[in-house]
């Protein structure tokens, strides 16, 4: 009698183990593909785990077939396809939309076992137990929908849907905030006072905070948020563990929420910024351009493509800074056209990869490997920043901030002390970019004033093109 | 399973997750919260546990299966997402000149 429950404990605790395995190997670059498999393969342990126990014991009537086909099938579809025609450039989103579905699934759960609840026939009735139904239905509740709203929020402005409002980058935000977090605080008392109506007055006002508090953060900050939502997520199914009586949701989703917060930290280091800025500051570039004066470019010296493409043919080592603006211009394959050339010329091609390159950490690495670029000419910042005095020329591509000298050398500077590359150390410098506008931070970039810094203006896509065919022009590349 | 028994296994949950992750190369950012965020979906079981008990309840069914279905796109979506990125990074080795 007691067997279906050995087998479920014991499929349990394997599937926790591959799972703490699979996200430990998903930090390593060697192992990351196996231990993602691994993961899956955790996961589909689970479910076999779980149907067994129930046909073991209850037996699952016709009826759950179906209605678990049906939803199994359309979610799994939806899931694979999207997952396989997504354009890489745009992950991030991605991303975002999946985790917000995950919190979606928690708050489901939490909702159908309020309205409807379900007979274990095990269980006792006592005070303390229904209380302890009630908090974790509505933290599953609560933390489902801030998830939910949140990461669709991060989606609808990372695909440019949704733009950061005027008025939620003054301190009228707080305020709305404020009175959310105190509307769900008495929604979530009423409930446990057992006024079950309130249960919809918690939905909404959750889905409402996850949006004020997502709606203000700026475009470049979404991937931190993004990774605390998925942190959160984590903790949505650890509460509908709770809910469900089970262990492996709760051990599982503990750790997502763990290892996610941990993410999330090491995140905003790479971009020196604290996570309290990031969530409660607003969007980075509002404020620095009132407070700290940006002061006038003086010494900007602009280029040809032309000028460029010789200047390119005559060295003997290049290194590449690709950025947020190569990203948004999709022009990774066009650049790698030409570091082609440039390679058959006999000249070295490195790309120094910043930690924050890209609209996510990690993006860039992605986005230049599906262009075809050798992995091992990926140089990450602290390998690469010895390298520059013994550069020729250095193509900056639509980062900004990531190469400004202030952060070193301008200890007022908001930026002082955020980890740049010191791309000046080379001899010449290009910087392709579409105009002077500052970059996220809003604050001037010292490099582009400096002698042997020289501006190429234009779409980052379009100037490469026109730089493809200039270094055809001159023969490179064509031996 | 008592509640105090399922607090311990929040809490260990927690410090296994804290200790998993200690240096992640800036690289498996992406991935490793794509990857992180598939497993978020195990909620899906939370979902099954709700079919299997509805006892033909057919609101409670559809709110299982709807559960389901935002679990699985979680899941499956997270899961493929994962191996397309990092299927770029190991085809590197492979194909230096």
């Amino acid at each position: 009698m007691n067997l279906p429950i050995i087998i479920k404990f014991v499929i349990d605790l394997l599937a926790v183990l591959l799972l703490a395995l699979g996200i430990k190997g998903l930090s390593k670059v060697k192992s990351a593909r196996d231990a993602n498999r691994l993961a899956a393969f955790a996961m589909s342990l689970s479910v076999v785990g779980l149907l067994s126990y129930y046909l073991g014991t209850s037996g699952i009537a016709i009826q759950s077939w179906i209605w678990i086909i049906i939803g199994s099938i359309i979610g799994s579809l939806f899931g694979a396809i999207l997952a396989k025609k997504v354009p890489m450039t745009s992950m991030p989103e991605t991303v975002a939309l999946f985790n917000g579905c995950g919190g979606m699934s928690s708050l489901l759960v939490a909702l159908g076992v309020a309205i409807f609840p379900i007979s274990s026939g095990q269980e006792n009735f006592d005070i303390f137990k229904s209380l302890i139904n009630e908090v974790s239905i509505s933290v599953s509740i609560f933390v489902g929908a801030i998830t939910f709203t949140g990461s669709i929020v991060a989606m609808a402005k990372l695909q440019g849907w949704l733009s950061t409002p005027g008025w939620t980058q003054s301190k009228v935000r707080h305020f709305v905030n404020i009175v959310f977090a105190v509307a769900s605080l008495i929604a979530f008392f009423d409930l446990i006072n057992g006024n079950t109506s309130s249960i919809w007055l918690l939905v909404i006002i959750s889905s409402l905070l996850g949006i004020g508090v997502t709606l203000p953060i700026g475009g470049a900050d979404m991937p931190v948020v993004i990774s605390l939502l998925n942190s959160y997520s984590g903790i949505a199914a650890a509460a509908a563990g709770f809910v469900v009586d089970s262990q492996l949701l709760i051990v599982a989703g503990a750790m997502v929420g763990a290892a996610g917060l941990i993410l999330t930290q090491v995140m905003c280091k790479g971009m020196n910024r604290s996570l309290v800025s990031v969530l409660f500051g607003g969007s980075l570039s509002a404020q620095s351009t009132a407070s700290s004066g940006s002061g006038e470019y003086t010494n900007i010296t602009s280029c040809s493509v032309e000028e460029c493409a010789l200047t390119l043919e005559a060295a003997n080592k290049v290194i590449i800074v690709p950025g947020y603006g190569l990203a948004v211009a999709q022009a990774q394959h066009t650049l790698r056209e030409v570091t082609k050339k440039l390679e058959q010329n006999g000249i070295e091609v490195i790309y120094a990869i910043h930690p924050v390159a890209g609209r996510m950490p990690g993006h860039m690495n992605v986005l230049l490997a599906e262009a075809d670029v050798p992995y091992e000419q990926l140089k990450e910042m602290d390998v690469v920043n010895p390298d520059f005095p013994a550069t020729d020329v250095v193509l900056v591509l639509g980062a900004n901030d990531v190469v400004n000298p202030q952060a070193k050398n301008d200890s007022s500077s908001p930026l002082y002390g955020m980890p740049v590359l010191d791309v000046q150390e080379a001899r010449t410098v290009f910087v392709i970019k579409r105009g002077m506008s500052a970059g996220y931070s809003g604050i001037k970039n010292d490099l582009f004033d400096l002698p042997n810094t020289s501006m190429v203006f234009g779409d980052a896509k379009k100037v490469l093109n026109d730089l493809i065919g200039e270094l055809k022009d001159l023969g490179v590349g064509e031996k | 399973m008592s509640f105090i028994s399922l607090l311990w296994v929040l809490l260990l949950g927690s410090l296994l997750g804290l200790e998993l992750i200690g240096k992640v190369p800036p690289t498996l950012h992406t991935p490793l919260m794509s990857g992180a965020n598939a497993i978020s979906g195990i909620t899906m079981l939370a979902a099954l546990t709700l079919i299997v008990k509805a006892e033909g309840n057919v609101p409670l069914l559809i709110i299982g299966s709807v559960s389901l279905g935002f679990a699985l796109f979680n899941v499956v979506g997270g899961f493929f997402v994962t191996d397309r990125m990092l299927a770029m990074f190991s085809r590197k080795p492979s194909n230096k000149k």
